[in-house]
């Protein structure tokens, strides 16, 4: 590099970027904050759906399924999975209570959570608000 | 070595390294369920195994960190430790409050683990890569600002290099974003959004700064080129990083529920992202051309180059490779993330650790300036299987990517996942046996230690 550009030059650089660039974001946040109740549809956050995310974290089914695409890739696709289940609560809590405690034999297998049948229509709300956020039209198919 | 105090870093590199070891059989096992989905069904589920896989990445990457500032900090600004005392009582607690969650993870049920651990508190549990009990976050911060305290108090009390503030810097930022974890409101899209403060703002951000810092400092140490060329490229570096990363966020906030116009800024500024990673691999080659001494560390000068071509690799290239908002429209959450995961995280920060610790290693141990020949090839040896083994891993998965990718999102008849999955399974298991030789690298890597020998010297 040339001897021209100094190293206090290039210090300058770096904290006048970095402290430019992280105020633009910060104002891009705010900006992000506004428009957020428009797409999330919080007012649908209900105590049942709150319930239903603590069951989810709780039982961390994020460690092998996606939901809005982030987390584990070991199965399937969960944002859209009430859509994929024909818009049913129902299909959804008797899949999640019908998972033998064994496992199926040489297939990935969910364990059993043993979960109430509060906890159980809980996550399925949960999983119903989920994929009525406004994901830009993701995913691209039913398939997740 | 030249400061007594320097020592302490030592008791950390060699926990890093087990927990290195621990980490690498439970991907071993991740790669197994892949393909063999019952096995350890149901005493160790997918899940957990996959949380002792990535909690141990991100403690010995975090063990590495502090070795690396305890070993650094002392002869930057040419003094003691603040505290001796203090980082060796903060590496015991840091490494039995890690076992105890790990064995958390691995004997009881997660929900159980949540429950006795009080989640109901404050709930902060169930989320990637922040699996852990809020107890154990509560600890993490504590013993990060213990951490910092001493490390800030040494710079203050002695010489003040670029090096040390760009480490002490980064610290300090990895320390304030993990603050983030605390917040997990109700609403899964603001969840979302803030989580990738830790996640992106850590590996795109601030940690980016220790990489280079770390990168800097054995640079000057093997080449003997004058600090203030190294300084004045370790700013423009880490500049590039921050003014491209932090907008570079917007690569997350695609299609979880934020407005369309993150689509625009994401794929702009994360786009550019590559660009530091590509100055560091001139960098780092520049460095070791130009270079005035004959340092008889081969192997920490192979780790020092690998680690910056191979981070260009994994993040720059595997990284643009997805990021722009049309493609990653596809690719979304798909084995072409973990592909790029793999490689992005190997590449920057598993090598730039494994590179101070082949630097200081064998000062630490009182061998004169680095370890004998004999010892040095082995370790070499382990630096290609290792490596080699990672860019296969990375291949592989790619490979499954772009077919699942097709298979599932883009051809004319989508398929379920699980369907697709079947179909890709020949790509997971060679996946895994390039993991088995990841392993016999790692294994040759601790060989190494034992290996004696005539000590080489420094030759200036
Ligand atoms: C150990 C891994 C694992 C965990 C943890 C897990 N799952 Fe699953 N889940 C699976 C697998 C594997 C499948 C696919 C099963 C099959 O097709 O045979 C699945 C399928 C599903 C499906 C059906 C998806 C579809 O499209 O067919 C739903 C719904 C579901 N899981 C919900 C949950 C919920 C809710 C949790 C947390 C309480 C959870 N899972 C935790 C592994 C897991
Ligand atoms: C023996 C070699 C390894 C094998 C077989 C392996 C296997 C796996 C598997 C199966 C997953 C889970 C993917 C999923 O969620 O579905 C995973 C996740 C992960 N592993 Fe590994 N791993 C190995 C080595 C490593 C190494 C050396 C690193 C670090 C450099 C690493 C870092 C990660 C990370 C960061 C994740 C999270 C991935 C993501 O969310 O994209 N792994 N690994
Ligand atoms: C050393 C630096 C980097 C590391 C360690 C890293 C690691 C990771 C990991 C682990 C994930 C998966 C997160 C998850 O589990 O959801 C991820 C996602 C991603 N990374 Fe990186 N990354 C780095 C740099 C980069 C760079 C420079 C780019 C762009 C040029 C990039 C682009 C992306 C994108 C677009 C995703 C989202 C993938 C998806 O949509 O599923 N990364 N990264
Ligand atoms: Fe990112």
């Amino acid at each position: 590099m040339s001897d021209k550009f100094t190293k206090s030059m290039a210090r300058n650089i770096f904290y006048g970027g970095a402290v430019f660039f992280f105020l633009l974001f910060l104002a891009l946040t705010y900006d992000s904050s506004r428009a957020f109740p428009d797409r999330d549809h919080r007012q649908n956050i209900t105590e049942k759906v709150a319930l239903g995310k603590a069951i989810w974290e709780r039982n961390d089914c994020i460690g092998c399924h996606t939901i809005l695409g982030e987390g584990a890739y070991f199965a399937p696709e969960l944002g859209n999975v009430y859509k994929r289940f024909g818009n049913s609560k129902e299909a959804i809590i008797a899949f999640i209570k019908s998972r033998p405690k064994e496992g199926v034999p040489g297939r990935r297998s969910m364990p059993q959570f043993n979960l109430s049948d509060e906890e159980l229509d809980a996550v399925a709300e949960f999983l119903k608000w989920s994929s009525e956020i406004n994901t830009a039209n993701w995913p691209p198919n039913i398939q997740g | 070595m030249q400061y007594q105090s320097q020592s302490v870093a030592k008791l950390y590199f060699i926990a890093a390294i087990g927990l290195f070891v621990g980490q690498i059989l439970f991907g071993l096992v991740l790669g197994l369920q892949y393909v063999i989905g019952d096995f350890l069904f149901p005493e160790i589920p997918f899940n957990v195994a996959r949380m002792v896989h990535t909690n141990l990445l991100i403690v010995w990457l975090l063990f590495g960190f502090m070795g690396a500032a305890y070993y650094m900090v002392p002869e930057e600004a040419e003094t003691e430790l603040f505290s001796p005392k203090l980082a060796v009582l903060l590496f015991w607690i840091f490494l039995v409050a890690g076992a105890l969650t790990v064995l958390g993870y691995l004997l009881v049920p997660y929900a159980t683990l949540a429950e006795i651990t009080g989640n109901k508190l404050l709930p902060t549990m169930g989320r990637e890569f922040l699996e852990q009990p809020t107890i154990t976050k509560i600890g993490i911060v504590i013993v990060a600002l213990g951490f910092l305290f001493n490390i800030s108090m040494t710079i203050l009390k002695g010489r003040k290099t670029a090096i040390s503030m760009v480490l002490l810097l980064g610290l300090w930022g990895l320390a304030v974003f993990f603050l983030f974890s605390f917040y997990n409101p109700d609403n899964l899209v603001l969840d979302k959004y803030y989580w990738w403060w830790v996640v992106h703002l850590w590996v795109e951000g601030v940690w980016e700064l220790i990489l280079g810092a770390i990168l800097a400092f054995v640079l000057i140490k093997v080449t003997g080129v004058d600090r203030e060329v190294i300084e004045k490229w370790l700013y423009v570096i880490i500049a590039l990083t921050l003014i491209t990363g932090i907008i570079g966020t917007g690569h997350h906030y695609y299609w979880i529920g934020t407005p369309e116009y993150w689509q625009w800024w994401g794929s702009v500024f994360s786009a550019l992202e590559p660009i530091p990673f590509f100055a560091m691999v001139i960098f780092a080659f520049n460095m070791v051309n130009r270079r005035r001494r004959e340092h008889p560390n081969k192997a920490a000068i192979l780790w020092a180059l690998g680690t910056s071509v191979m981070a260009f690799l994994g993040a720059g290239v595997w990284g643009f490779m997805h990021t722009l908002a049309p493609v990653n429209y596809y690719t979304h959450g798909t084995q072409i993330t973990a592909a790029h995961g793999h490689m992005a995280f190997y590449g920057a920060y598993v090598m730039v650790v494994l590179a101070i610790i082949s630097y200081a290693m064998p000062i630490l141990r009182g061998r004169a300036a680095a370890n004998s020949n004999k010892s040095q090839v082995m370790e070499m040896w382990s630096f290609w299987l290792m490596t080699v083994a990672m860019v296969f891993i990375t291949l592989f998965l790619t490979g499954a990517g772009v077919l699942q990718t097709w298979l599932q999102r883009v051809s004319d008849n989508p398929q379920p996942f699980m369907v697709v999955q079947e179909q890709i399974a020949i790509f997971y298991w060679m996946r895994e046996i390039a993991g088995v030789v990841f392993l016999i690298g790692l294994v040759l890597y601790i060989w190494s230690f034992f290996i004696g020998g005539e000590e080489q010297t420094v030759n200036a």
